[in-house]
């Protein structure tokens, strides 16, 4: 963790620091993690730090929460970048690289207006195909639509708003 | 003998099946129009019924579904339209693709949302049988269509495909298209205005299959290199805005006189039909004239899939 950084947002006792966030999708990442704040959890956002390998980097740090598998891959749709640490006892134990699933279930939706994953009232799950990670590719399996990587960072920054 | 694989089978997507199967599918349905030619009708489904849920209107697929059931001796039950069932009344499509399972051996569906027939596949425990799906997929279609060019040609490959009209919106245009990358034509035309170019996703499987392909704007550029030249409708109910659908409307025309001036002599012309006006009907009558035929193939191939799919002796 840069020393900076440390200045900014004391150190976590037990929990995740996502370190390594493109600059400006932190609330994006929160959101994918349905974090929200109420949940009572000590969340610390750090935006448009310097970042030796990025530039610029954001930095969230969640106490007294771990990620699972699945989650970690969800954040790999909006920070292909990240790096998960797992921190016990104010020290990191753990260190993961994000790494997107094959399918992706249930995090976005179809672009496609007319997809059945969109018709109201039917209980379907969108499902995407990941066809290529950078950059990011994904092909809806119900109807084929295929969404780019804009498409996915303006669907989820739209849900972080 | 039942083709190997076919029992049971849900038939989504033209993709899901291999040229081996296609084959063993036009095998099969050229059996079938023989027997049909001699009168002779094989009652190989005799006690099965076919639910035919067509959720958006159809005429021909469904007449020709319904025929080729009721040749090989099965029942049929359905409705058209949603305000024909408990849709109506709000009922969601996964419970009536539940209904249907528990009363039918097969369910036949088209519905005007892409990715339903995937999606009542996954709901319904018989096979289901994409009817066409809003303007994604019609793999029986492409699989009459295909065999078209077979019976004409003697087979598929190494011929130029010319696939003209609504490429965007168009899925008898879409799944003939993807169904000709399971083989290996000389080159295909995607001849549209470019508002109605090819989607992404179709584009994407002809560069994965290696297949030469270009997008042309006008069919006089490229009519003299053809051998089959596959028209579609401009489908006014696909446009999302009608505004699109009045810039592109009656953007091509396919004449007597365009053909004799630019074809191949033995040019065929393919249609899904219906036709609204982008084949003049001067064309009817000449040799270059082959969607009659192909309209025809749709019982006897459609009685094919139904026979391989619900594993009938054929």
């Amino acid at each position: 963790m840069a020393p900076s950084e440390g200045l900014l947002v004391r150190r976590i006792r037990e929990g995740t620091v996502i370190d390594h966030i493109p600059a400006g999708r932190a609330l994006a990442v929160l959101r994918i993690l349905g974090i929200t704040g109420r949940e009572g959890l000590r969340v610390a956002v750090v935006m448009n730090v310097e970042s030796r390998k990025l530039g610029w980097k954001d930095i969230v740090k969640v106490e007294g929460r771990h990620l699972s598998s699945e989650e970690v891959n969800r954040i790999a749709l909006i920070a292909p970048t990240a790096t998960i640490n797992i921190v016990k006892d104010y020290r990191v134990v753990e260190k993961k690289r994000v790494k997107l699933p094959p399918v992706i279930e249930g995090i976005i939706s179809c672009t496609n207006p007319t997809c059945i994953t969109r018709k109201p009232r039917e209980p379907v799950r969108p499902r995407f195909r990941l066809l290529s990670e950078h950059p990011l590719r994904l092909q809806c399996v119900y109807c084929g639509t295929i969404m780019e990587e804009e498409d996915v960072l303006e669907q989820l920054e739209e849900q972080g708003g | 003998m039942p083709a190997q694989g076919w029992r049971g089978r849900d038939v989504i997507s033209i993709l899901d099946f291999t040229r081996e199967d296609l084959c063993s599918l036009f095998e099969a349905a050229e059996r079938m129009k023989r027997l049909l030619s001699e009168g002779r009708l094989p009652r190989l489904l005799e006690g099965k019924i076919v639910a035919l849920a067509f959720f958006e209107p159809s005429t021909r697929t469904r007449l020709s579904f319904e025929a080729a059931a009721k040749r090989l001796g099965a029942e049929t039950i359905g409705f058209t339209g949603e305000e024909a069932v408990s849709v109506a009344k709000g009922e969601n499509l996964a419970d009536t693709v539940r209904m249907l399972d528990g009363y039918a051996d097969v369910i036949v569906i088209r519905h005007r949302y892409e990715g339903t027939a995937l999606y009542a596949a996954e709901v319904a425990e018989k096979p289901v049988i994409n009817a066409g799906d809003g303007k994604q997929h019609h793999p029986t279609q492409a699989m009459l269509d295909l065999f078209t060019v077979k019976e004409l040609f003697g087979g598929i490959d190494g011929l130029v495909y010319g696939v003209l009209g609504d490429l965007r919106f168009g899925r008898a245009a879409s799944s003939f298209i993807l169904g000709l990358t399971l083989f290996k034509p000389e080159k295909v035309y995607l001849i549209s205005p470019p508002l109605l170019r090819t989607r992404p996703e179709v584009r994407v499987r002809l560069e994965e299959a290696g297949i030469r392909y270009e997008e042309v704007d006008r069919l006089e550029d490229v009519l003299g290199e053809l051998d089959v030249l596959y028209v579609t409708r401009i489908q006014k109910e696909r446009f999302p805005d009608p505004r699109e659908y009045e810039k592109v409307r009656g953007s091509y025309r396919v004449t007597r006189e365009l053909l004799e001036k630019h074809a191949k002599p033995g040019l065929r012309v393919l249609h899904p039909l219906p036709r609204v006006d982008e084949i003049a009907f001067d064309v009817d009558e000449t040799s270059y004239a082959a969607y009659f035929i192909q309209a025809r193939n749709g019982v006897p191939v459609r009685m094919a899939l139904l026979s391989l799919v619900l594993g009938a002796e054929v």
